[in-house]
């Protein structure tokens, strides 16, 4: 008996303290003190560890280094940016809660993130009922910015993309009946299938067999002998250059010459290294090439390179265009306030991004020109821009 | 005497919990959704200490039976649209049963296969069947497989959370303290002895997942309403394992110590937050940008988990004199 | 037909490196019947041991060759040795009076920590392994392809059972290691030094997992520090389906694994690839839960 009521007792103790925390939180209004002094206070979230840690961590580099840009020229409206980033640790639950506290706690103006669609659909609502403009830099799921009139994104669309490959494959390199093989635990690959088939269809192709597999995956030799099989003229693997590289080695090995194709998640200097010889030939389409001549996507690479090591990566090339276009919409809109910035993001037109020209559409989305690379001798080369 | 203290302290606790949700929209989003989360890994902790703490079955994978009742809830609200506070009590209180009673099935077909088995197979075979479940999910075009399914109503508060988190305990606590909860617990001691004593062992090891199964399902439900976006992703082994963290810091079969564990370590990642926001300067060119205490937050999760372990793993928060028997 | 044959090839390469994972977990659990949940880690260690030796080794000896891979494996495995007995020694040997699942949670701790602190280090992105021996596509007659990678490493996870084997069954720390899987309170009574002997236990199955890490690498060149979660858990599944404590049953259950997955997945779905390893497990101990080769314990009230 002198057990239970020794429960009782830390049960209540339990739910004091739990009150307790709760009274702490009441004298935190919401974001009145954000443009407190001279900081801009904006927060973002990425996958800095976990299982998509790699993505995470190069929009957060892009990111930063806008930041750290913008500051090393005054900032925004004689204003310092001060950028709170947050850990999702690429699991879901946690955007949830990082966003709340950037927006509740830290009081930010506008939020930045993240790369996976889930995460920032998990995100998205949240800004929104708040009123705080959200950009991401690389999420490609069309129902990310149909969630409200404050979320934003940097990048093209799956639909866009799908289509993008679809016809380069159809059209230009004239193939007829293509495998598909895609990342069923990663919604970008599902969606960018789902469009190119669609695509390839309506454009005359015949899709003869489906494979998948899982992110994180090594071995794909029971996919690809399936797929050799049915003896495609392609193979399109809309998954990430985590996985391609070894897709490529191991479709090789097992025999099978066709070329292989895919989206912006091949974008990594990673990929050729893995990946070797076995991707010459391998088209792709993506945001940006770090080949690109022009003076300022030069500039940014160098700089990266002095700063990180490694050539940008298309997540890093967006992560500093996100950062860009919101800063550039804060001046065009001449405050912090929430609304009046989601409108001057709407009114984008023609920023001169990294990743290209961006205009947002009416419906939120970056609309700018996909670009498709090809691998030779190693290196990614330059073969067409598609514009929308 | 017993019950009558017990069922004046789940009135009590029901009744503050209303009050407090009064006067929740005073309290910062952020602080009230950590709160919510609280509230859902208590019930979440407590009933996977009736299987792993008080019946001895060590169950790897309770994110599934989570899984299972927060799609099922997440389905059914979604097919209604904004109703008046009154039907959407009602709604809500369905669909958070209905999810807890998929769950308990899915407890179901967990707990008889698993009859037979011991100590670390079981671990395996239940973190095989929560990968399952979550493989399940992730081709249910239904719930949008990879792509999400998204919640529409923001149901959860203060109210239900503790409400039933007040209502999991209660059960828990007066089953096992009950002359037939007995049964777990010499289920756990010695499983043979049991047998001979007569205990139906198989009836009281698919009662605990069954009823375990149930209430995880109710905190799914809680889940899928406050962060009103579900991945399967987010059911995966990560989560088992933080809920059986909690079972085995709060001393299992401990249910105050387990209740204790939840809410520090629901508060955790929020406190390690809390630190690594000292370092957030004005951006001007850091050298390791992702910041040493950001980077390290899982490093640190991980290194007091065996350091718990090593020195005190009976549990944190034991208090009664009762020592608790190994499994075998 | 082609086809069928050609997974079959597929299945076993993948089923031997199971199998190779497999053999450490099983040894480990037969003597302390405890599941050492960051096996997988040491593996993936062994792997970043290669990565980082393999330029060392360059200036010595010709890359790609055999003497290479033979110097770099030696290595790797030895440095994967020392992990397992330090880990032994500050995380598991404390516990070992512990009720089991103290350990097991441990394990999971030291897991994490492994996986945590291997992104922190060496950095999340996947790294291509280095070229450590030569690949040669073997054959191609009939459209079936074999190469030397899927030869050797069914080779050299062959020679290390047999070697293993040997080791247990006539070397002295080999009977004492068999004789504290019977009975360690026995086993202590007849002079033998248990703590060295877990050691030495863990030393081999660790010095097992390096070698995994480093085929495995050879066969799919990216590493990355979550590389050993699921052929980890794999591998404890196929280690349990051969009867866990036997050493050929973890080989053939990771061959039985391998297979099976591969033919699920190429012919029936592959969606549903991760499930399959905890199916065939949750079947298995269904209907057999000693495993495939194990013995029956019964267990003496």
């Amino acid at each position: 008996m002198k057990h239970l009521r020794k429960q009782i007792v830390w049960l209540a103790l339990g739910l004091a303290g739990i009150g307790l925390a709760g009274l702490t939180g009441c004298n935190k209004p919401a974001s009145g003190n954000a443009v407190s002094g001279d900081i801009i206070k904006v927060g973002e979230f990425a996958s800095l560890t976990g299982s998509e840690a790699t993505f995470g961590q190069s929009s957060h580099q892009g990111t930063q280094m806008a930041v750290d840009d913008l500051n090393a020229v005054g900032g925004v409206l004689g204003k310092k940016i001060q950028l709170l980033t947050e850990d999702d640790q690429s699991q879901a639950g946690q955007p949830a809660t990082v966003v709340r506290k950037l927006i509740s706690r830290d009081g930010v103006v506008a939020i930045l993130g993240e790369v996976a669609s889930s995460r920032s659909l998990e995100a998205a609502p949240i800004c929104q009922q708040n009123r705080i403009p959200m950009v991401s830099p690389a999420s490609t799921n069309p129902k990310v910015t149909e969630t409200g009139d404050c979320i934003f994104r940097a990048c093209f669309i799956d639909p866009f993309q799908g289509t993008v490959m679809a016809n380069f494959t159809r059209k230009t390199l004239k193939l007829q009946a293509v495998a598909v093989l895609s990342d069923v635990k990663s919604d970008y690959s599902l969606g960018l299938a789902k469009f190119f088939k669609e695509g390839f269809a309506a454009d005359g192709g015949k899709i003869v067999v489906e494979q998948s597999y899982s992110a994180g995956d090594k071995d794909f030799n029971a996919q690809l002998t399936a797929i050799k099989a049915e003896n495609p003229d392609g193979i399109f693997v809309p998954g990430y250059y985590t996985e391609v590289g070894l897709i490529a080695l191991q479709a090789r090995q097992l025999g099978i010459t066709v070329p292989i194709f895919g989206g912006d998640g091949w974008e990594s200097s990673s990929l050729v290294p893995i990946g070797g010889q076995a991707l010459e030939g391998c088209y792709f389409s993506t945001h940006y090439s770090p080949e690109d001549t022009s003076p300022a996507v030069q500039d940014f690479v160098k700089r990266f390179r002095a700063q990180h090591q490694e050539t940008p990566d298309a997540m890093a090339a967006l992560g500093y265009d996100s950062a860009m276009i919101l800063a550039d919409a804060i001046k065009r809109a001449g405050s912090t306030d929430g609304t009046k910035v989601a409108a001057a993001l709407a009114a984008t037109k023609d920023f001169a991004g990294i990743t290209g020209k961006i205009t947002i559409d009416a419906n939120r989305n970056a609309s700018k020109p996909a670009v498709i690379l090809t691998i030779k001798d190693g290196q990614f080369k330059y073969v067409e821009t598609i514009a929308p | 005497m017993r019950f009558q203290h017990a069922k004046l302290a789940l009135l009590a606790a029901l009744g503050l919990s209303l009050l407090v949700s009064l006067v929740a929209n005073r309290i910062d989003p952020y602080v009230l959704f950590v709160l919510y989360n609280i509230g859902i890994y208590i019930i979440l902790a407590v009933s996977l200490n009736l299987i792993n703490g008080y019946t001895g079955q060590f169950s790897l994978g309770h994110a599934g039976f989570m899984a299972v009742g927060g799609y099922t809830a997440a389905v059914i609200t979604n097919q209604f649209g904004a109703l008046n506070p009154f039907a959407s009590s009602a709604l809500f209180f369905g669909a958070l049963l209905a999810g807890g009673l998929f769950a308990a099935v899915a407890g179901l077909l967990v707990g008889l296969p698993t009859l037979r088995l011991k100590g670390d197979y079981l671990a395996i075979v239940t973190l095989g069947f929560g990968e399952i479940i979550r493989v399940i999910f992730q081709n249910m075009d239904l719930v949008g497989g990879a792509r999400g399914l998204s919640v529409m109503h923001n149901y959860t508060n203060f109210f239900w959370t503790f409400g039933m988190a007040s209502v999991t305990v209660y059960v828990v606590i007066t089953l096992v303290h009950s002359t037939y909860g007995r049964g777990f617990i010499a289920v756990r001691d010695d499983e043979i002895a049991a047998e001979a004593m007569g205990i139906n062992t198989t009836k009281y090891k698919v009662t605990a997942f069954v009823v375990g199964a149930f209430f995880a399902g109710i905190a799914g439900g809680l889940y899928a309403h406050s962060t009103q976006f579900l991945t399967p992703g987010g059911f995966n082994f990560m989560q088992s394992i933080a809920i059986v963290v909690m079972v085995i810091l709060g001393g299992m079969g401990n249910t105050p110590g387990v209740i204790l564990a939840a809410i520090l370590l629901t508060l955790l990642p929020e406190g390690l937050r809390w630190l690594a926001g000292i370092e957030h300067l004005p951006g001007i060119a850091k050298m390791h940008p992702l910041g040493w205490i950001g980077g390290t937050r899982m490093i640190i999760y991980s290194l007091l988990l065996i350091v718990l372990m090593l020195t005190r793993p009976q549990g944190l928060f034991v208090f009664t004199m009762k020592k608790a028997k190994g499994t075998s | 037909m082609t086809e069928f044959l050609q997974q079959l090839i597929n299945g076993l390469a993948l089923g031997s490196i199971l199998a190779l994972i497999a053999l450490g977990y099983t040894m480990v659990y037969g003597i302390l019947r405890f599941i050492n949940f960051a096996h997988g880690d040491i593996f993936m260690l062994g792997a970043f041991a290669g990565y980082y030796l393999a330029p060392k080794i360059a200036a010595f000896l010709p890359t790609p060759s055999v003497g290479a891979g033979l110097v770099v494996m030696g290595i790797s495995m030895v440095v994967c040795a020392v992990m397992g007995v330090i880990i032994e020694r500050l995380a598991y040997r404390p516990l070992r009076r512990s009720p089991k699942l103290t350990v097991l949670i441990t394990a999971i701790g030291v897991s994490l920590f492994l996986e945590y602190s291997g992104q922190f280090v060496f950095g999340a992105a996947p790294k291509k392994f280095p070229d450590l021996i030569p690949t040669y596509p073997l054959t191609h007659l009939g459209g079936l392809s074999i190469n030397s990678n899927q030869v050797v490493v069914f080779g050299v996870t062959l020679l290390l059972l047999l070697a293993l084997r040997f080791v247990t069954l006539k070397t002295k720390i080999g009977t004492a290691m068999r004789a504290l899987s019977f009975n360690p309170e026995a086993a202590a009574l007849m002079g033998i030094n248990t703590d060295v002997v877990i050691s030495f236990t863990f030393a081999l199955g660790s010095a097992l997992a390096a070698a995994a890490g480093i085929l495995y690498a050879v066969s799919y060149p990216a590493i990355d520090p979550l590389m050993g979660i699921l052929p980890g858990l794999k591998a404890f599944v196929a280690a349990v389906l051969g009867g866990i404590g036997n050493l050929p049953g973890a080989a053939l259950g990771g061959i039985i694994i391998g297979v099976t997955e591969t033919l699920v997945s190429g012919y029936i779905s592959s969606t549903y690839r991760d499930a399959i390893a905890f199916g065939v497990l949750i079947l298995i101990l269904l209907i057999k839960p000693s495993g495939l080769m194990g013995r029956k314990e019964v267990e003496k009230v």
